[in-house]
């Protein structure tokens, strides 16, 4: 097992069992927002439009294998008390990337992240998966940690928006769609029907509620994840 | 007045938790007992405190466009300021470290309070927040900044501490076992969201 594992691993393991699990254990009994309780800041402050969302979740997702590849790589060179600093490093340059590459091609969903892309900085799903897993195993395992636990963070930050973006706005802005409506113009009471959208959703502490009930059906249907106290 | 009036807004009305969910996580990790939550408030404050006004003066005098001047004229059109968001971190990161050893040397009784937390500081977004909203807002002065510094830790210390509180008390209620733990903190924050909100608009 020991002379060709630094190899072989790679073409071999990608889909063991062991890996499978890496890559689907992060969306349900492992999710990073509703059991592991990292990144929670951007996945409420950046839900309140499904774009926005998609954009964060591809940056995170971006910035999560580039930093878990990179410290894996390094993880024997790095002495362990600067590590934390180290780690920062590495996580700091490729977000200033995510942001120039924002700014560049999508400047108004920049303008609208506004700090919580430089937020992912310390978001500490990276900085948790970091610590976690990248400093103790090889590039290859935590390349799909990282896949793992960042559409485990994507797909809570799309069902969350989904459902804010839906009974805030009463439709869901796409690109090159435009507004997508899920009820007849007409019954809008801007529009002079009995419809009117529920603005509480777009505000910020609704977002948590949402977050909340999440979790309460998550566990409901998961047993294994309900807390003593 | 101008300070007074961005230290309450700092406090109530752009509370990091509950407006802008920053340093959620540390929030619910450690808001079990409420002594606890007091200690890592505290260290929160004092870290914006001393962070805030220091990232203000190396972006006015190095990151900004035109911050350069005061070397020499010819900088002037030089724009450093793709490079905040490491060196903000870089300056957080160091400066909890120096803080960590002054305290411990000259003041070990806040060292026994406050030590175990300020390591953790280091990756709480709400430092980081306060440093970016504060390059967002451009306060004029360096004094305006350490106030919102201070500000913004002081709500953030309110928040902890009051739902610590309510997590101590909460243990003795009947709550859906689904809900127990994280689910029935995500939903009281709301709530004292909610609440919050009741101080939108306040002007002083």
């Amino acid at each position: 097992m020991s002379t060709d594992t630094a190899a072989a691993p790679k073409k071999e393991s990608l889909f063991s069992k062991k890996n499978r699990r890496l890559l689907k254990d992060p969306l349900d009994d492992s999710n990073p927002i509703t059991v592991q309780v990292l990144g929670i800041c951007s996945a409420l402050a950046i839900t309140v439009q499904l774009q926005q969302a998609v954009i964060m979740s591809l940056s995170v997702l971006f910035v999560m294998i580039g930093g878990n590849v990179i410290v894996s790589l390094l993880r024997n060179l790095i002495p362990d008390r600067i590590r934390i600093i180290v780690q920062l490093v590495v996580v700091a340059s490729l977000v200033i990337i995510v942001d120039q590459v924002l700014k560049a091609f999508q400047p108004d969903i920049s303008e609208k992240l506004s700090v919580f892309v430089g937020l992912i900085i310390t978001n500490c799903i990276i900085m948790g998966r970091l610590e976690a897993f990248a400093l103790a195993n090889k590039p290859g395992p935590s390349f799909l940690d990282a896949i793992g636990n960042a559409m485990g963070y994507a797909w809570i930050l799309l069902a969350v928006s989904i459902v804010r973006e839906v009974f805030g706005s009463g439709a869901i802005s796409l690109p090159g769609m435009g507004q997508v409506k899920f009820l007849p113009t007409e019954w809008f009471m801007s529009e002079g029907g009995f419809y009117e959208n529920n603005n509480l959703m777009i505000l910020p502490p609704m977002a948590l509620i949402t977050v909340g009930i999440i979790i309460w059906i998550q566990r409901s249907r998961n047993q294994s994840l309900i807390e003593e106290n | 007045m101008e300070y007074l009036s961005i230290f309450v807004k700092g406090i109530f009305i752009e509370n990091m938790i509950f407006a802008y969910f920053l340093g959620m996580c540390s929030y619910l990790a450690v808001s079990k007992t409420v002594k606890t939550a007091n200690g890592l408030g505290l260290a929160v404050i004092f870290v914006l405190g001393i962070t805030v006004p220091i990232n203000y003066l190396l972006e006015n005098y190095v990151l900004k466009e035109g911050a350069l001047q005061w070397i020499s004229p010819e900088y002037a059109t030089v724009n450093l300021s793709f490079l905040s968001f490491i060196m903000f971190i870089a300056v957080i990161a160091s400066m909890v470290q120096l803080v960590e050893m002054i305290v411990e040397k000259f003041a070990p009784a806040l060292y026994g309070a406050l030590g175990i937390f300020l390591p953790l500081i280091a990756v709480n977004c709400s430092i980081l927040g306060g440093a970016l909203f504060m390059q967002d807002r451009q306060y004029p002065s360096i004094g305006e900044a350490t106030v919102f510094g201070l500000g913004s830790g002081v709500g953030w210390w309110l928040a902890i501490v009051a739902i610590a509180a309510i997590r101590e008390k909460i243990r003795y209620s009947h709550v859906p076992a689904p809900l127990k733990g994280l689910g029935i903190t995500f939903i009281i924050t709301g709530l004292m969201g909610i609440a919050f909100m009741s101080f939108m608009g306040i002007e002083i």
